[in-house]
């Protein structure tokens, strides 16, 4: 077993936690994951972008709330219990900052090589090729896989 | 058998700082011609043991530097030399000089020896000897002409090596400086059965040829002093060949046995060698371990075990409380268990507030820490400018939070400095007036409700008020037919850009300076005031939140939205009187308030919320204060007052434009903190504002 783990971190295999938005699949890094909530009331913070969606306090720290579909363009959708907040934790240069992100439905975990990302297709028509590290095929879906740094470098 | 020094480093440092501050606080108590030979010992002590540590841990730049400190103190302390007010200045630049040759070690930097080498430069002509012969490290040749032979006799007390010295390192010393030739006497060693290996039985007469004085080998023996009967005299003559032989056998096998030889006979001090080595460099951090010192770090502070022993007692009511609520809520709920609930939680919310409350009191440092560094300012200053002041220095244990206390601190400095400079007149022009020709700087600290207030007060000439009018107007910061109080003048030094000084000193008279003095202050939230009357003196008052990390808030509601505004800035709250709003401009409401006129800012508006309240006599108007600058910020309804506990945007995200930070409500959720002076910006106001806004809308007012 251990020797597997070994062989899988030689091979560069991350597991991506995966999620829905707009019937696509969208994959992070797990190891940024800090935790999966379900939507609850924020304070809405005066003249910030649209997809900027407030704050709300994850046990006494101000977490801001990305909503991840109007980060990428998507039309927006009506919250309800099943929308969920990923807490992540995104190292930048200088620092680390906890952002929660909106996202229809969580999915599945994936282990996936890193060699088996594929590059975008630089022609994409929602601009959005700068959030996404890589595509890779999961049996025969495709997941893309999300630059975390660069999406929620605000 | 070698042990990491480096460990020691730390220890090794605070020591020295600490030894630095009380030296430079001692030689501050120093006039020359009544110098108090206690105090020239402390300062002495303090020297030396900055210098034994440093060389200990090979810091030769420390240690040669405080050589040339000690030499000089040691021929005050003997008397040999009186002391001048040049020797103190020389001694305080030393201090300095030391404390960034310490830091530049600490922070693992190559010392800058330039400063060190002028002032060794210094102290040494003072002391009258020529640079070369302070390289006592260099190894003296033979054939120097003034070369002397001495002999010394060096008899140890039998418990020598218990206060961790090692003869063998004093003798390796001692063959540094010069031909050195040694008879051990081995008379006093005990039958092998009585022996105790812990004490040194053996004595030496040394024959030493060099051509350091009787100083440099006084100094190899400076930490035995008291351990050991040590004579040391001139021969005259040089080395005499009648020295037995065997002397110099025993030295050598001596220095073999170092590296443990455990078949030599018992006479040698061999076996003794291993504990004595090992207790030396242990001694320096047994020293310092129960002795007092400050960080210079801002990471770490200092809390007093009071302070610890009853936040741990209140941890404990905090977990029986809990326990007791535990316990409750397995029973079966009944009216007599809904009542011990409530009571329970009633004791929760009291340990809650006691530890909170707590909590905060170990930030909180005297402001000693600040106004220790006061009197050297003050002397510096006051030499410079050739006045006489004395510092009076009141309120010092008065408590406040560290960080505070590290913000505050610039902006005393410059408000003691322009007391100095500008304040204060000099000799002559004191006696003139009639006033004592001594000037006296007086620094205040005293708490007033949840405030702190520092005043710093001068009995100079006080400010001149038409100076600063005419100035103000040369600069357009006011108009030249103003109707301005004194006060109102005198308020506005600290306007951007102002100065009354006619030549600009190194010390104060930029320009630069109030400003930014009030700026520091109003960014802790707190506000600087001045007061002044001419010919007697001007009062600077600081006043201070006691900590940063709690505010008192006024919960108000913007539409669905509750924020926070600062009470500190809150003049009042009012329901607006429609008849004394007037329209200026394209989009600024103005109410007239009294004499003044403030503009009506709509927090809606600026913060982009929709569903508020719009029409003016449904809302509320909280006026507040900042930069002189009245406001009124609209708001749809006034919440509860509470204090709040200031936390971080920016920590996870970014700062947002007319809020300073945000806290979490007793429900649980988050509230944003107004800032008063962003939103002016955000508002698009102008500032100064006031002045102009008020002149620009009462010309408008009256054309109405």
């Amino acid at each position: 077993m251990i020797s597997e783990l070994n062989l899988q971190q030689q091979k560069g295999v991350k597991q991506f936690l995966t999620f829905i938005m707009a019937d696509e699949e969208y994959g992070v890094d797990i190891l940024t994951v800090q935790e999966i909530r379900s939507w609850e009331e924020i304070t809405v913070l005066p003249n910030a972008p649209e997809f900027v969606k407030g704050v709300i306090n994850l046990r006494g720290t101000i977490v801001p709330i990305i909503d991840l579909r109007l980060r990428f363009g998507l039309p927006s959708i009506e919250y309800g219990p099943l929308t969920v907040v990923i807490v992540v934790k995104i190292e930048f240069e200088q620092d680390s900052k906890i952002i929660g992100i909106t996202v229809d439905a969580v999915s599945e975990v994936y282990s996936i090589a890193e060699q088996d990302a594929k590059a975008v297709p630089s022609i994409s028509e929602t601009n959005n090729d700068d959030y996404v590290a890589g595509l890779v095929n999961v049996g025969e879906k495709m997941v893309a896989l999300i630059d975390l740094q660069k999406t929620m470098n605000i | 058998m070698s042990i990491d020094l480096s460990q020691f480093f730390e220890v090794f440092f605070e020591e020295s700082f600490e030894g630095l501050d009380t030296m430079e606080a001692e030689l501050l108590n120093l006039v020359p011609g009544e110098e108090d030979l206690e105090t020239i010992n402390t300062i002495f002590r303090a020297a030396h043991s900055i210098k034994g540590g440093s060389g200990t841990f090979g810091f030769s730049s420390v240690s040669d530097f405080t050589h040339v400190l000690e030499t000089l103190l040691d021929q005050i302390r003997q008397g040999e030399r009186t002391l001048t007010t040049e020797h103190v200045n020389l001694l305080l630049k030393a201090v300095d000089c030391l404390r960034s040759l310490l830091a530049g070690l600490q922070a693992e930097q190559a010392p800058d020896l330039t400063e060190a080498d002028t002032l060794r430069a210094q102290f040494e002509e003072v002391l009258g000897i020529k640079g070369a012969t302070q390289e006592s490290t260099t190894q003296p040749s033979d054939n120097q002409p003034d070369s002397d032979t001495y002999q010394i006799d060096f008899k140890p007390h039998h418990h020598l090596f218990k206060t961790g010295n090692e003869p063998l390192i004093m003798i390796s010393e001692l063959e540094q400086l010069g031909e050195l030739d040694t008879t051990v006497f081995y008379d006093e060693v005990p039958e092998i059965t009585d022996l105790s290996s812990d004490e040194c039985f053996l004595h030496w007469r040394f024959f030493l040829n060099t051509s350091h004085g009787k100083s440099a080998i006084k100094e190899v023996f400076e930490w035995v002093e008291d351990d050991a009967d040590i004579t040391i005299e001139l021969c005259g003559g040089l080395f005499t060949d009648d020295i037995p032989a065997s002397a110099t056998n025993i030295i050598d096998s001596n220095a073999v046995g170092n590296d443990a030889a455990p078949t030599l006979e018992p006479l040698t001090p061999e076996p003794i060698t291993e504990p004595t080595k090992q207790a030396k460099p242990i001694k320096p951090t047994s020293a310092s371990a129960n002795k007092k010192s400050t960080t210079p770090e801002s990471t770490s502070i200092r809390v007093g075990i009071d302070k610890v022993d009853s936040l741990i007692n209140m941890v404990g009511e905090l977990v029986i409380t809990q326990a007791m609520l535990n316990q409750l809520s397995e029973q079966d709920i009944t009216p007599a268990t809904i009542t011990a609930l409530q009571e329970g939680l009633a004791q929760l919310a009291h340990n809650t507030r006691d530890l909170q409350e707590n909590v905060m009191r170990i930030r909180m440092l005297p402001i000693n820490f600040v106004f220790s560094r006061f009197p050297r300012l003050v002397r510096d200053i006051a030499q410079k400018l050739n006045k006489q002041v004395e510092l009076k220095l009141i309120g010092e244990q008065t408590e406040l939070d560290k960080t505070v206390m590290e913000k505050i601190s610039d902006p005393m400095v410059h408000l003691v400095r322009n007391s100095l400079d500008h304040g204060l007149e000099t000799v002559e022009k004191r006696l003139q007036a009639g006033k004592d020709p001594v000037g006296t700087v007086t620094l205040n600290a005293f708490h007033q409700g949840g405030n702190i207030v520092i005043e710093i007060m001068d009995d100079g000439q006080g400010l001149n008020t038409k100076k600063i009018q005419e100035k103000a107007i040369a600069n357009e910061l006011i108009s030249a037919d103003n109707h301005l109080s004194d006060e109102e003048i005198n308020e506005l030094i600290f306007m951007p850009g102002f100065s009354t000084m006619d030549e600009v000193s190194d010390l104060s008279g930029r320009g630069v300076g109030m400003d930014v003095v009030k700026r520091n202050i109003q960014s802790l939230n707190g506000s600087v005031e001045v007061t002044s009357a001419p010919g007697v003196g001007s009062t600077f008052t600081i006043r201070l939140p006691l900590t940063l990390a709690i505010l008192d808030g006024q919960l108000v509601k913007v539409a669905q939205h509750t924020y926070i505004i600062p009470l500190i800035s809150i003049v009042e709250s009012l329901q607006i009187d429609i008849a004394k709003v007037s329209r200026v401009g394209k989009n600024l409401d103005v109410l007239r308030l009294r004499d003044e006129y403030i503009p009506i800012l709509r927090l809606y508006d600026i913060f982009n919320h929709d569903n508020a309240i719009e029409s003016l006599d449904k809302t509320l108007l909280v006026v507040v204060e900042t930069d002189n600058q009245k406001v009124g910020l609209l708001v749809d309804d006034l919440l509860s007052q509470q204090q709040v506990v200031i936390k971080s945007l920016e920590a996870n995200y970014q700062k947002v434009d007319g809020i300073s930070g945000a806290t979490i409500l007793g429900d649980g959720r988050v509230s944003l903190i107004v800032d008063i002076s962003g939103l002016i910006k955000l508002s698009g106001l102008k500032k100064p504002g006031s002045q102009e806004l008020s002149i620009e809308s009462q010309a408008a007012l009256e054309a109405l």
